[in-house]
């Protein structure tokens, strides 16, 4: 037997750009509208930038995002400068339009300690690799942000088979318990590397996995923005105002392989199956949505590509002047007080570096 | 002054720092309201409210994602594994998270965690209470280690964690926790991180122990002097890092050592420390380092424990062997 738990999947625009949810449509101005989609568009370029940077070996480890940009974005933008995020390993588009500087994710790409050194003000962790890890840090931090008093939120995000391991049970149910703002984001990009999302879990949805928590669960289409945005906008008031956590899961698909780093999804992925999610393309539809309002055109477009590949072009410059590491610096990076054996083995590695 | 339990010592150590700084907070399982399985966080909720002294449900890995959370946000958070057997559940997040958060931001986040969890054995506690597994946090870049052996030590060196700026694990010794009183001022002091103490001077032979085991080496020595054998004994305190520069010249001071822990031998600090006496003192030693430790099996069930932990009979016995070597 399988649990039944009616979870809709929320939807705003359909695949050709038409509203179908009058209702939720968000109250976004025409700018805005423009913002979302120039933000997606330079996503989407990001990706193909970094996927050709890293297979010339300029970059390191890298997980594609294209056929994201409308969860990622669409959630991005409903959340105010001053939230946290807590991102999993392929979150670094949130980051970046949340003020983490491109040659820096270009760094945390190559394995560079300044990568990792977030810019002053800038409330959000680093990627996380252990996956689920983010999520038990994100209840710390929307308890902390609840302890402050001020009205802020914190985002986290993971993929569909995160949504397995006991920390996401263990984040969502504390945030729960203590009634913190936090907004947990499922990215259900339907394969953990080479595992279907079905083979997760006997759910049907993700979403409903908020009622083991006793939290608001939703499940949005992913492709769509206005949805991803109208959800996550939702569970931000929800979170500041004090009514607790939220659960969002967005129905999406990467188009790209897991990571750079040797995986092929022809191996368990159909054409057919690619074929159909590309039809779902958030960049198409948000585009046939806006020109439906006369809001965009392929000039703009054009304009935000080659704005996004000068952008990449002056981070990598950054990149290769960046001095490479030292042990020293390594060692001198380790705590805020240096216990006797590191500075004992500082001083060895500063005289090597300097014989060098 | 006032004469304390280690117990006691602990608790007033936590209402000081309480007192002192409005970003300390403690919380753990029934550490709130009840006060702790031990009494250890007795009356603080009462006296700090709930906002400070505060239960969590039953998750270790979610109450160390907390302490992380709550430390990149401002606080300076006290977390409590009920007991070190449960450390396994939040494993990632003590060593791969906590201790790595300074190195991995490049300085930009800290994690000013103390972690308090009662370990040790001697009081038959059932299963994955009583382990010792310092050494698997001991192995861990980036964490302190911390182990008291006395209400003195334990009231300081717990005012000196929760001040770092960086995370420490602190062990409690359940069977020091209420066996013996000591002399502990009741203002706030703080008793040096990374260093260990001597706790009685000697000339013929060091010991090098931590927890429950100075004591037993203490008796060692008491006997030993009765034979005109000097032991001296230094209590490690912090057993990561090791304080080398106190075991060193000790060392070439007596030219004899063994280490002392109630750990397996495959386990704890013990032979890290005999390695780095053969690399720093070995022209000075007049016999090999020696070591007291458990056997290597898992920790005996409750019943076997006297004939499992080591003593100071066992100390005696590989102390009057190094002499006679």
């Amino acid at each position: 037997m399988v649990a039944k738990h009616k979870y809709e999947t929320f939807q705003i625009l359909d695949e050709n750009g038409k509203v179908v949810n009058e209702d939720e449509m968000p109250d976004l101005s025409d700018e805005q509208l423009q913002d979302i989609m120039y933000r997606m568009v330079y996503t989407r370029i990001l990706d193909q930038r970094a996927v050709s940077l890293g297979r010339q070996g300029r970059l390191g480890f890298y997980a594609p995002v294209a056929g994201q940009e409308a969860s990622m974005i669409g959630s991005h933008y409903a959340i105010d400068k001053e939230d946290w995020i807590a991102p999993g390993y392929r979150d670094i588009p949130q980051l970046i339009w949340h003020g983490y500087p491109l040659w820096q994710s270009y760094l945390f790409s190559k394995g560079h300690y300044k990568g990792g050194q977030m810019p002053e003000g800038l409330n959000a962790l680093v990627p996380q690799i252990i996956i689920g890890a983010q999520i038990v840090q994100t209840a710390g931090i929307a308890l902390g942000l609840k302890k402050k008093g001020n009205s802020q939120a914190v985002i986290s995000y993971t993929g569909d088979g995160g949504a397995s391991q006991g920390d996401f049970y263990e984040g969502m149910n504390f945030a729960g318990a203590f009634h913190v703002p936090a907004i947990f984001v499922v990215q259900n990009n339907q394969y953990a590397i080479s595992v279907p999302a079905d083979e997760q879990t006997a759910a049907e949805t993700i979403a409903q996995k908020a009622v083991a928590a006793g939290i608001e669960g939703v499940q949005v289409d992913g492709m769509d923005a206005l949805a991803v945005y109208a959800a996550t906008q939702k569970a931000r008031q929800n979170a500041v105002d004090g009514d607790g956590p939220t659960l969002i899961e967005t129905l999406c698909y990467r188009y790209g392989p897991h990571s750079l780093s040797g995986d092929d999804p022809t191996r368990y992925r159909t054409s057919e199956e690619d074929d159909e999610w590309e039809k779902r393309d958030p960049l198409v539809r948000f585009r046939k949505y806006l020109e439906s309002k006369d809001l965009w055109s392929e000039e703009k477009e054009n304009e935000i590509v080659d704005e996004a590949k000068a952008d990449v072009k002056a981070a990598m410059k950054e990149v290769e002047e960046t001095p490479r590491q030292k042990v020293s610096e390594l060692i001198e990076i380790m705590g805020n007080e240096l216990p006797n054996n590191l500075q004992e083995q500082l001083e060895e590695y500063r005289a090597k570096e300097s014989s060098e | 002054m006032a004469e304390m339990t280690m117990i006691k010592a602990i608790t007033d150590a936590m209402r000081t720092e309480l007192k002192n700084d409005e970003d300390v907070l403690l919380f753990g399982e029934d550490v709130g309201y009840y006060g702790g399985v031990f009494r250890a966080t007795e009356g603080l909720q009462e006296e700090f409210g709930e906002d400070r002294v505060f239960d969590t449900p039953l998750a270790e890995s979610g109450i160390g994602g907390l302490a992380i959370g709550l430390g990149v946000t401002g606080f300076r958070p006290i977390m409590e594994i009920q007991f070190i057997g449960f450390m396994f559940e939040v494993m990632d997040g003590l060593a791969g998270q906590m201790s790595r958060m300074h190195y991995r931001t490049g300085g930009y986040y800290d994690s000013p965690i103390t972690v308090r969890a009662p370990f040790g054995g001697g009081v038959k506690t059932p299963e994955l209470h009583p382990d010792s597994l310092e050494g698997l946090m001991a192995q861990t870049p980036g964490i302190r280690v911390v182990i008291p052996s006395t209400p003195y030590d334990a009231k300081g060196l717990l005012i000196s964690s929760i001040r770092s700026n960086d995370p420490v694990f602190y062990l409690e010794h359940m069977k020091l926790y209420r066996s013996l009183k000591g002399e502990v001022p009741e203002e706030a002091y703080t008793v040096d991180l990374d260093k260990a103490d001597i706790k009685r001077e000697g000339d013929d032979i060091t010991f090098v122990a931590y927890g429950a085991m100075v004591h037993s080496a203490l008796k060692a020595a008491e006997q030993l002097s009765e034979e005109n054998i000097a032991a001296e004994v230094i209590d490690l305190r912090t057993v990561s890092p090791v304080d080398l520069d106190t075991i060193i010249e000790s060392v070439k001071k007596t030219n004899r050592a063994v280490v002392i822990q109630e750990a397996q031998k495959q386990a704890g600090v013990a032979a890290g420390i005999s390695a780095e006496i053969s690399e720093r003192a070995i022209l000075h030693l007049e016999a090999p380092v020696a070591r007291v430790t458990a056997p290597d099996t898992v920790y005996p069930f409750a019943s076997d424990e006297d004939v499992w932990l080591p003593d100071h009979n066992d100390i005696i016995e590989k102390a009057k062997a190094t002499i006679d070597f």
